[in-house]
């Protein structure tokens, strides 16, 4: 048979696929299927791209248990084993995986009294502390590319971490009150570094690093009319002038944004400098609307925020281990309850913190027996107690993912995986859970 | 085959008119059957009902229970759930918080602990039906549904005002098909789409929305009219303009008169019961007599009360300005959530006072909506959970409607000034039993056109709260004896004795399919996800689902 | 020798799209070991493109490989590294009741390997 005969009989066109990549969930994907690979990612961008195309079913046993390969079952029956028996068990992940997958996760936290923890608290966690605080103007996506005509990024790089929301959602569309696209908006980017992104805005500023406190403050003054020193530009790199300019510019424009990322969040600061960017939206109403959105990492983290805050009522950082939710940052966070030596089992649900937690934590992790549930190898899969090797959200199961404006949408998979899905995997712990815990209680 | 017998209960069934009769209830399979005629017939279990009060199970048919806003909520509060007591976990149910937004899990329970086994979530934007769906999921024992808001829906608000009744009609119908909705609700007909594009808000039925050229009249007269042509169970779901404004007892008549006879609901009428100057707090006093009487003489309209109580509460709302307003008034923390196409939508943490005159004001004319109306059949018990207070209140409301001594102790703790401006000082009427079973699932379930619900005749389902009868009413109705779900025993003395999940609720609508390319098109311009991408589908009906006929028209 | 840099960790476009050949192959673990250092300070400190460094923190080390940056990409004194495991080990365990350790803007030295 000819390689063409071959791409016939077995290419399939999937419409309407998502992207789990980022948090722009792009739901547009037009994926051409030949077997069990993805040979073409219609709209994707180039992150985009690489996920959907360097997906194949790697050679691996559905189950390893200290590295060597066992059956599902086997890996379930330790899992639980470790679980159950555990006395400060955490759960942690989550964001790269579906909520259907996510809801399972936090009922077995539930049960065995863990800390459930999602990777929110390492990047957008203060974030939802700074809403605790202050609250959030907010909207869904498409209310920026309707109404928007003024779009704030701060402290991150739209342009290499979501390189279709500016196509897709903030800059470039034509909206119901924008006609003209990216004509009829100004862009503006405030950052430390002068990025990629920096290109695409209309104002950029580069301001010292750890300042953005400091601007954003200053901002929320000029909006109240309050006046401000003009050494101003000494401590933050920026001057009164451009700081009064843009305050006009927030107030007269029809729709205002700030999308903000991890510069925020991550430089020490953290929730206040949040804080500061959700007041000065929220102040801005006084005149115009005005809004100020996270801009969210990982392709389901938004789920993760939601499934954990409708079970629990916190959306992370949160201790089941007296029976009932507690919240506390800092304490039940898993960058805490590792780096302090407290966790003696864990659940890791596609995320890496043997990879990209601090060494203290990293640490600690090696010291414990836990499971890891990742269609990937990685750093937390090879030290994994037990690592079920699952299939790819999205690419190879259904089920719902959240986009960073809480939009839920549905998967629609390219084909089928050998290996069982995280909600599958996570079932037969839960089931294999509650039976020993139902035994101990009877014994 | 599992039958269960409820044996010598006293039986208060008004949707059978059967008012305090000592009788047996036989359940087979989930619904109520009648008693065998042989002899012989062994029931699986019997419940020993002798001098225990028996009803259906209670339905409250406005609350916010699920969905973005109510998560939001949750995220945002965590001071609220400290202060009050968790839900824990026990070997056979999941643990949960409390305060005004309980979890998912501690929804269900805690309804159901009340003897309450129906409840709709009164205000989900389509484009986040999926998550209402999936928080149902997660929400235990309870059967339930959503509302659809439509009333600031930019499709709506375009077929109104180019003249297009049948678009309207195919489009709304295909909407709660999508959404797996339950009925149509409008909130702040206009005044939401006016403050996302800038402005303030509408504050009269005759202003023109900016950029769409429709009135909040033309609003919701097409939407109610649209709601009676698909033949929906529940008729439109008002929310008026200008909620919790001095002066807007105006515009709330205006509203009833709007309708000229169709059938409506308008919910949370407490809220809108107000006089004074519009904006003007010194001549804030109640206008409910006026509206009332309105009401009793018009049957075309139900309502719902929105009973105010005092304490920590978070007021959520799809009414975008009033979650302005209230962030503006008390000067606590605020969010905002706009949908694109769709909806707006408020939330502030609030807490009423009994010292404060308009705290008092409203709670009395909360209960003056309770007394005024002379057909309980047309009046539902609602806190509008948690804006005026959680449902968890409902125990105390029956307390104050059933016990006016009770009623006269609390308002001699308020500021004197409310004797003056509300009548409800010289009101004495007390609910019966019989009365309390109308407003809490009797009428409710028939305003929503819910055949199966809220009675206990033949073919209902076995939805069944026995309650200890109790001078203190707060004690009788806060802590059922039993509470069966389809038939199962799923509540002892206020512990959870099994934990099942509930029906979905949804109304089986017909549409017009030959709209839907116009609807695409319209779609695809505007909207950020994919028009496939849209519709929810059954499989997130994870525990079933129920779709309610519409009539056919 | 020992002036302090204020290091900033982040996302780029080959750090997106190496991640999804694998966190445990080749050009994943080049991307996240590149510096990318402020031409100036790299004229001033002796290092010239494609040179090894460690970079140390209160926290940690790692030996990263020096690229100049793009004119005006990075002010004298900030360095930028794409987020990886190397990143990861300059971080501190200390999250001050956030749940979050200070992961942007951490005070690091430079050295230049022989
Ligand atoms: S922007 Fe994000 S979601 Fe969209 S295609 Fe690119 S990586 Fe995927
Ligand atoms: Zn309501």
């Amino acid at each position: 048979m000819s390689e063409a005969a071959v791409m016939d009989a077995e290419t399939r066109i999937v419409k309407d696929a998502t992207c789990t990549f980022c948090g722009c969930v792009c739901d547009d994907m037009e994926l051409t299927v030949v077997g069990k690979r993805i040979t073409k990612a219609k709209n994707a961008c180039v992150l985009g791209k690489a996920w959907f195309l360097n997906h194949h079913i790697e050679e691996h046993a559905v189950a390893t248990i200290e590295g060597k390969p066992a059956t599902l079952e086997e890996g379930v029956e330790r899992a639980a084993q470790i679980l159950a028996n555990a006395r400060y068990p955490i759960v942690y992940g989550l964001s790269d995986t579906t909520c259907e997958a996510q809801r399972v996760a936090v009922s077995i936290a539930d049960r065995v009294g863990a800390c459930v923890d999602t990777t929110t608290s390492v990047c957008h966690g203060p974030s939802g502390m700074a809403f605790q605080g202050v609250g959030e103007v907010t909207c869904t996506l498409g209310e920026v590319k309707n109404r928007a005509d003024l779009v704030i990024f701060w402290g991150g790089n739209p342009a290499e971490s979501h390189p279709r929301h500016w196509t897709r959602y903030s800059l470039m569309p034509k909206g119901l009150f924008v006609p003209n696209g990216r004509k009829g908006r100004t862009a503006v980017l405030v950052d430390v570094r002068k990025s990629k992104s920096a290109a695409a805005a209309d104002i950029f500023w580069q301001i010292k690093p750890r300042k953005d406190f400091e601007v954003l403050w200053a901002l929320r003054a000029l909006v109240k009319g309050v006046e401000i020193d003009p050494a101003i530009e000494q401590e933050t790199g920026i001057s009164l002038a451009q700081m009064q300019d843009l305050v006009q510019r927030m107030k007269s424009c029809k729709f205002g944004i700030i999308f903000f990322g991890m510069g925020l969040s991550m430089t020490r600061g953290k929730h206040m400098n949040v804080e500061a960017a959700l007041s000065l939206a929220r102040d801005l109403n006084d005149y115009t609307r005005f809004y100020a959105k996270p801009v969210r990492g990982h392709g389901n983290v938004t789920g993760a925020d939601n499934v954990v805050a409708w079970q629990t009522g916190y959306p992370f950082g949160v201790s089941l281990g007296r029976g009932y939710p507690r919240f506390n940052p800092g304490e039940f966070t898993t960058s805490d309850t590792l780096a302090r030596g407290e966790a003696d089992a864990g659940l890791i649900i596609a995320s890496d913190p043997a990879g990209n937690f601090s060494q203290p934590a990293r640490e600690h992790l090696k010291k414990i027996p836990y499971i890891a549930l990742d269609p990937h190898e990685s750093e937390t899969t090879r030290g994994a107690t037990v690592h079920f090797c699952t299939a790819t959200y999205g690419i190879n199961t259904p089920g719902t993912v959240y986009r960073m404006d809480d939009v839920p949408i549905p998967l629609r998979p390219a084909f089928d995986s050998p290996f069982p899905s995280d909600e599958t995997v996570l079932r037969a712990i839960e089931k294999r859970v509650r039976e020993l815990l139902r035994e101990r209680l009877t014994n | 085959m599992s039958l269960v017998k409820i044996a010598n209960g006293t039986v208060y069934d008004p949707t059978n008119n059967i008012d305090g009769v000592v009788q047996d209830i036989w359940i087979q399979d989930g619904k109520i059957v009648a008693p065998p005629t042989a002899t012989d017939v062994r029931p699986d279990r019997t419940l020993d009902a002798t001098g225990l009060v028996v009803m259906a199970g209670g339905v409250d048919m406005h609350a916010h229970i699920a969905g973005p806003k109510v998560n939001l909520a949750r995220k945002m509060r965590p001071e609220d759930k400290r202060l009050a007591p968790p839900v824990r976990r026990t070997p056979n149910t999941r643990s949960g918080t409390v305060g005004s937004v309980p979890s998912t899990f501690a929804t269900g329970y805690l309804y159901a602990g009340m003897g309450y086994t129906t409840v709709f979530d009164a205000a989900i934007p389509p484009l986040a039906a999926r998550h209402a769906h999936e928080e149902f999921g997660d929400t235990p024992i309870i059967d339930k549904g959503f509302f659809l808001l439509f009333g600031n829906n930019h499709y709506v608000l375009n077929q109104i005002a180019a003249n297009e009744p049948e678009r309207l009609k195919a489009f709304v119908g295909w909407m709660l098909h999508a959404a797996k909705a339950y009925a149509v609700k409008v909130v702040n007909p206009g005044g939401i789409e006016v403050w996302k594009g800038g402005g303030d808000n509408v504050h009269s039925l005759d202003e023109s929305v900016e950029h769409f050229n429709v009135t909040p009249r033309q609003i919701i007269t097409s939407l109610t009219q649209t709601a009676m042509d698909l033949g929906l169970p529940h008729p439109v779901h008002i929310h008026c303009n200008n909620l919790g404004l001095p002066g807007n007892w105006n515009t709330t008549l205006a509203t009833m008169q709007a309708l000229e006879g169709r059938r409506a609901h308008l919910t949370h009428i407490q809220f809108h019961s107000y006089g004074g100057g519009l904006g003007e707090q010194s001549q804030f006093c109640s206008k409910t007599t006026e509206l009332a009487d309105y009401v009793n003489a018009h049957p075309n309209l139900t309502v719902d009360v929105g009973q105010v109580l005092f304490g920590e509460t978070t007021s959520m709302t799809g009414d975008g300005p009033l979650g302005y307003y209230l962030h503006k008034v008390t000067g606590r923390k605020w969010t905002n959530a706009d949908t694109e196409m769709e909806a707006g939508c408020g939330i502030v943490p609030i807490t009423y006072r009994e010292k404060s005159f308009v705290h008092a004001l409203q709670w009395a004319i909360g209960l003056e909506w309770y007394l005024l109306v002379n057909d309980p059949w047309r009046i539902a018990m609602s806190t509008d959970h948690p804006n005026g207070g959680s449902f968890l209140a409902y125990p105390e409301i029956i307390q104050l409607l059933m016990d006016r001594t009770y009623r006269q102790e609390v308002l001699k703790r308020v500021p004197p000034r409310v004797l003056e401006c509300s009548v409800l000082k010289d009101l004495d009427r007390e609910y019966s039993l019989y009365e309390i079973a109308i407003i809490t699932r009797a009428a409710p379930a028939r305003m929503l056109g819910l055949k199966h619900k809220g009675h206990l005749g033949i073919g209902a389902d076995g939805d069944v709260a026995i309650y200890t009868p109790n001078a203190n009413k707060l004690d009788m109705f806060a802590l059922p004896r039993y509470v069966l779900k389809g038939g199962v025993v799923i509540v002892e003395q206020g512990e959870i004795r099994e934990e099942l999940f509930g029906r979905t609720l949804y109304a089986a609508t017909s549409y017009d399919d030959g709209v839907l390319p116009d609807i695409q098109k319209w779609f695809e311009e505007y909207y950020t996800i994919q028009f496939n991408n849209y519709p929810v589908d059954e499989h997130y009906m994870t525990n079933g689902s129920t779709a309610v006929a519409c009539s056919n028209r | 020798m020992d002036d302090i840099f204020i290091l900033i960790p982040g996302r780029t476009s080959r750090q997106g799209t190496t991640l999804n050949e694998g966190k445990l192959k080749a050009d994943f673990i080049e991307e996240t070991q590149t510096l990318f250092m402020c031409p100036d300070d790299m004229t001033r400190r002796g290092v010239v493109d494609g040179e090894r460094v460690r970079i140390r923190s209160e926290f940690g080390q790692v030996e990263l490989t020096c690229k100049a940056a793009k004119t005006g990409e990075l002010p004298p004194g900030l360095l930028f590294l794409p987020y990886g495991d190397p990143s990861s080990r300059l971080m501190g365990g200390e999250t001050h009741c956030t749940g979050m350790p200070d992961s942007k803007g951490m005070d690091v030295q430079l050295e230049k390997l022989l």
